[in-house]
Order: C-alpha cells, then sequence, then structure tokens
C-alpha cells in the first residue's frame, strides 16, 4: 500500500506523455533556437542577455501553461470519467491519490524543465560559443523556476478536487498572476489603513509570492544569487505545497463521487 | 460468517443550488449475503442499487449506518485487497493498453512484482482478450472495455466481487460468456454480488436475489421462493372436449387435436376437476405455472406504485 503513491505518479507521468504534452518542448527548442539566431542578428553586444531573458521566461510561462493545464484535470477529469472508481475501489487510500497524482504531475515538469534547459543552454551555446563560470547561475533560476511549478501543481490540485477544470483554470492562473506581483501587494497594503490594511495584507501574504522566486534579470547579468534565498525560497515553496496539498486532500477525503 | 452485512446504510443527498433539499437515494438497508452466494440485486433505473455499491465501495459516504464485509469494517483499506469491483458502464486510462492497465490494478491491488506478469496474462486468457492485449483502450469496442472491467475485478483474486451491470453493452454471446464467468466464479467459491435489470440473468444466476425500489427494500430471497409466493396458476391438460361448466369459470382454453389445455388458477381447481368428472373426460396432466421472476418483478412494483399512490 505504501508503494500506491509511486505507482500513482508513475501513471500520471505516464499519462502526460503519451497526452504528447512532452512534445510541446519540440517547438519549444526549434522555436529558441530560431529565436537566438535572429536575435544574435538584431541585438549586437546584449545577445547573450536576452537568450537568456528568453529562454528562462519561455521555460517558466511554458511549464506553468502545463502545469495548470494538466493540474486542474488531475482529480475532477477521473471523477467525471470515472476512472477513480476502479482506483479507490482498491487498497488505495484517497490521500495516496492526491499525493502521487501531485508528484507524478511534478515529475513530468521537472523532465520537462530539463529538455527545455538543454534548449536554453543550447541557444546560449549558440549564440556566445562558450560557457562561462557565471552561466551556472541559469540553473539557479531554473531551480526557482521548478519551486514555483510545485507551487502551481498543488494550487491546480486544489482546484481540480472540488471545481470543474474550467474554473480550476481560472482559479489557477488568476492565482500565479496575482502571485507575480505579491511583492507590489504588500507594498500596496502598507500603504492602506484600518480594516483594509487587515485585509490587503491577508491577502498579500496569503496569495503565493512568486515575485521572489523571479531571478532571471539578475541571473542575466551575471549577479550572484544568495544563498539565503535560494533557502528560503525552498522552505517556502515546499510549505506552500505542502499547504494547498493538504488542502486538497481534506476536500477530497470528504467528497462524495457521486 | 456473512460476506456482507448491511447494517442500516442510508444516503440521503442534498439537491439544490440555493436552497439545498434532501434528497433520499437510499433508506436504511438492512442486508445479509453469505459467503460463497451469487446475489441479485434487482431493481429499475435509479433504484438506488449503484448507489449501495458506492457506499459499499467507499466513493461516497453514507448519512448513516455501516457494514461490514469479509467479517471486517467495510472502511477497512485491508478489506479492499479481498474485493473486485465493475463499476457500471466503466471507463478505463484510455492511453493504456488492456496490458499496462492490468499491470497498473495488480500494482494497486497489491500483487506481488514476480506474480504480476503471469496473473494479468492469466487473467486477459479467461476474459478472452489476449489477443489485443497489446492494443491501447482507445480502440477498443464497449463490449471489449466491459471484459476489461470484467478483468480489473478478478485480476488479483478476491474473494468477493460487486459487479454493476455486468452484462450491459454486450451482445448476447457476451452476456452468455459473462454469466458462465460468475457461475465459475462461484463454483470457485467466491461470492457475487451484482446488480441488474436484466432479470432473466438474475433468474438464471442468482441463489438469491433482493429487489430494491425508490432507495427502498423491497424483498429478499431465493428465486423460487419468491415466485412461488404469488398466488399460482395452473395448467391442466385433458382429453376431450370443452364441457360448459369449465368455461363459464372464464378459463382460457386451447383445444389442439384430441387434447385441450387451460390455464386457471389455483381456486378453480377443484372445480375444474369436478367438471371433469362428470363429464367423464380424462385428465391428462395438472401443473402449477411458476410465476417468472419478471412476472413477480412486475407485480412487486406494481404493488409499490399503489401502496405510494395510495399513501400520498
Amino acid at each position: 500500500m505504501q508503494n500506491s503513491v509511486a505507482h500513482i505518479a508513475s501513471n500520471t507521468f505516464r499519462e502526460a506523455v503519451r497526452d504528447r504534452v512532452l512534445y510541446n518542448l519540440i517547438a519549444f527548442a526549434l522555436l529558441l533556437s530560431g529565436a537566438a539566431i535572429l536575435v544574435g542578428q538584431i541585438s549586437i553586444e546584449i545577445e547573450k542577455l536576452v537568450v537568456i531573458n528568453l529562454g528562462l521566461t519561455a521555460v517558466s510561462l511554458f511549464g506553468v501553461v502545463i502545469a495548470i493545464f494538466i493540474g486542474i484535470g488531475l482529480v475532477s477529469k477521473e471523477i467525471e470519467k470515472r476512472t477513480l472508481y476502479t482506483v479507490l475501489s482498491r487498497p488505495v487510500r484517497r490521500w495516496q491519490f492526491i499525493v502521487g497524482k501531485f508528484f507524478g504531475l511534478a515529475g513530468t515538469l521537472v523532465v520537462n524543465t530539463f529538455f527545455m534547459a538543454i534548449g536554453v543552454f543550447a541557444a546560449l551555446l549558440y549564440v556566445s560559443h562558450k560557457f562561462v563560470r557565471s552561466d551556472a547561475l541559469i540553473l539557479v533560476a531554473l531551480y526557482f523556476i521548478v519551486l514555483e511549478f510545485l507551487i502551481i501543481c498543488a494550487l491546480a490540485l486544489l482546484f481540480s478536487s472540488f471545481s470543474s477544470p474550467l474554473l480550476s483554470a481560472v482559479f489557477a492562473f488568476s492565482l500565479f498572476v496575482i502571485g507575480c506581483f505579491a511583492d507590489d501587494l504588500r507594498n500596496f497594503a502598507g500603504m492602506t489603513h484600518g480594516l483594509s490594511r487587515w485585509l490587503v495584507t491577508g491577502a498579500a501574504y496569503l496569495v503565493p509570492n512568486f515575485s521572489a522566486f523571479n531571478v532571471i534579470t539578475s541571473v542575466a547579468h551575471a549577479q550572484p544569487v544568495a544563498g539565503q534565498l535560494i533557502l528560503q525560497n525552498t522552505l517556502y515553496a515546499l510549505f506552500y505545497a505542502a499547504m494547498a496539498l493538504s488542502g486538497a486532500v481534506l476536500i477530497f477525503e470528504r467528497r462524495d463521487l457521486k | 460468517m456473512p460476506a456482507i452485512e448491511i447494517l442500516g446504510l442510508e444516503k440521503t443527498y442534498s439537491v439544490g443550488f440555493w436552497r439545498k433539499r434532501p434528497k433520499r437515494a437510499l433508506h436504511p438497508l438492512h442486508l445479509n449475503v453469505e459467503e460463497g452466494e451469487v446475489f441479485g440485486f434487482l431493481g429499475p433505473n435509479g433504484a438506488g442499487k449503484t448507489t449501495t455499491l458506492k457506499l459499499l465501495m467507499g466513493l461516497v459516504y453514507p448519512t448513516s449506518g455501516s457494514a461490514r464485509i469479509l467479517g471486517r469494517e467495510w472502511t477497512d483499506p485491508a478489506v479492499k485487497a479481498q474485493i473486485g469491483f465493475l463499476p457500471e458502464q466503466p471507463y478505463f486510462y484510455d492511453y493504456l493498453t488492456a496490458q499496462e492497465l492490468l499491470g497498473y490494478y495488480a500494482q494497486l491491488s497489491g500483487v506481488p512484482a514476480r506474480e504480476r506478469v503471469q496473473r494479468v496474462d492469466k487473467t486477459l486468457h479467461r476474459v478472452g482478450l489476449r489477443d489485443v492485449q497489446g492494443m491501447q483502450l482507445r480502440k477498443f469496442s464497449k463490449g471489449m472495455l466491459q471484459r476489461v472491467g470484467i478483468a480489473q475485478a478478478i485480476l488479483h483474486e478476491p474473494k468477493l466481487v460487486f459487479f454493476d451491470e455486468p452484462m450491459s453493452g454486450l451482445d448476447p454471446v457476451g452476456r452468455r460468456e459473462v454469466r458462465d464467468l460468475m457461475q465459475q466464479l462461484k463454483q470457485e467459491g467466491k461470492t457475487v454480488f451484482f446488480s441488474t435489470h436484466i432479470l432473466s440473468d438474475a433468474e438464471a444466476l442468482c441463489d438469491r436475489v433482493g429487489i430494491i425500489y425508490k432507495g427502498e427494500l423491497r424483498r429478499v430471497g431465493a428465486v423460487e421462493e419468491l415466485t412461488s409466493s404469488v398466488q399460482g396458476k395452473v395448467e391442466v391438460i385433458w382429453q376431450g372436449s370443452i364441457p360448459a361448466s369449465i368455461k363459464a369459470l372464464g378459463a382460457e382454453c386451447h383445444a389442439a387435436g384430441d387434447g385441450v389445455r387451460a390455464i386457471i388458477s389455483e381456486s378453480q381447481q377443484d372445480a375444474v376437476i369436478d367438471a371433469l368428472r362428470r363429464e367423464r373426460l380424462r385428465l391428462i396432466s395438472i401443473t402449477p405455472v411458476r410465476t417468472s421472476l419478471e412476472t413477480y418483478f412486475v407485480e412487486q412494483l406494481r404493488r409499490a406504485e399503489t401502496t405510494a399512490g395510495s399513501t400520498a
């Protein structure tokens, strides 16, 4: 029974692969290579900066879209198609199903990011002809992007556990956009007074702070990333994903599968 | 020890968007199914058959009541390793092949890794899908998917199998095969609980049946026991003419050659025999006409409707 999570995760990964989601990578790699050639021709001196910015932003956006696109259907689609019935009538607990789905999707995104990162490094090599030590910082930015994905996966699952795929997509994407401006929201909270201050501050700390994960620009300028930020972001992402996942489990445990 | 012991399971859903109102899908249900028995759960669509099965599988939660399966609480995960379940109109991960799907279910059911391949192969053979084991399920017909459903339910060799409308979507040959399979399961000593509204299947297979209507269990018993409880008719065959006194009873008489066959109610039996004696006609046979399960079932539903109508 302990292995149920691993079996469900592996099947979720297999589903994503057979759903041809990973094949968007080929398109992405081609697009990025094409863009790198083009950038090399039009932006003298800053071509490397543009490739890193463009490449990492694309990795992040593609991944977010995939996480939301797959995540929102993970539970609701199984209920709707009743594929869940033959899983939960076995010695599988509901929390194992949710956690297995989470790891399956997270695994898909990690593999996705790995291949997309190869595309970024290939484009970088094309424009700069060699790697330098500061290019290793790109790995930190990629790590933060993966952490971001973990949060989005958990949120997509949370929404998927109680609402339709369409609504889940709207909720998850809205939260992603708001989360990208979490710092601004926190600053705004500092400017308000009274009850609204409490409400805005509460909302600002409740939404995921994705702005803390965005180090793409500084990495592109070869500025080092503080070790403390790496630790902080890691703990924050794990905590936030665990909370969202717990919420998904709590809702799903109580749900009647009509 | 009963294989299934349902102790007042009840389910009420809340329906409506703004103003929720309760809708009772299942009245408190008390039912025992013995080990090794084939039990048919009969009822028209929407009677509460699927709700009962979903409650037993832990897919929906009861409003009240409990159940014991194979001597344990029905919520105990250990129970689920010993039961198989075929949902109504099953749908599976269509990106998988039949072999992959059964492999996945074998993993989830805790079939040891060393036995898995052999078990999957054996089950596919048993349901006649070995030739298409490498084909993705999205290419399967409805009947083939039903076989996959049966395969996944018996794959881990459970002691108790629940089938929800197992004959649904099958052609006559497929239905026969499923019947045979259920009989084999019985011979292997397994308990089979299946819901259906195809009464001939229940009549052919079940040791006992339960009739559920509008969420309420109306009758439970062996098919013969239930059908004999309906006041019977008698078939009388004799040689010769049709006496006027028998015609006067309103009996349905059919003459063929030298013989006459009449279907009469049991209460008219003595009067008919007296008439035949008086006319010195030769009596050939008197046979009780067995009520079919279908007749009984329709009769029960009609009664339930009448009762509901009179109380309303």
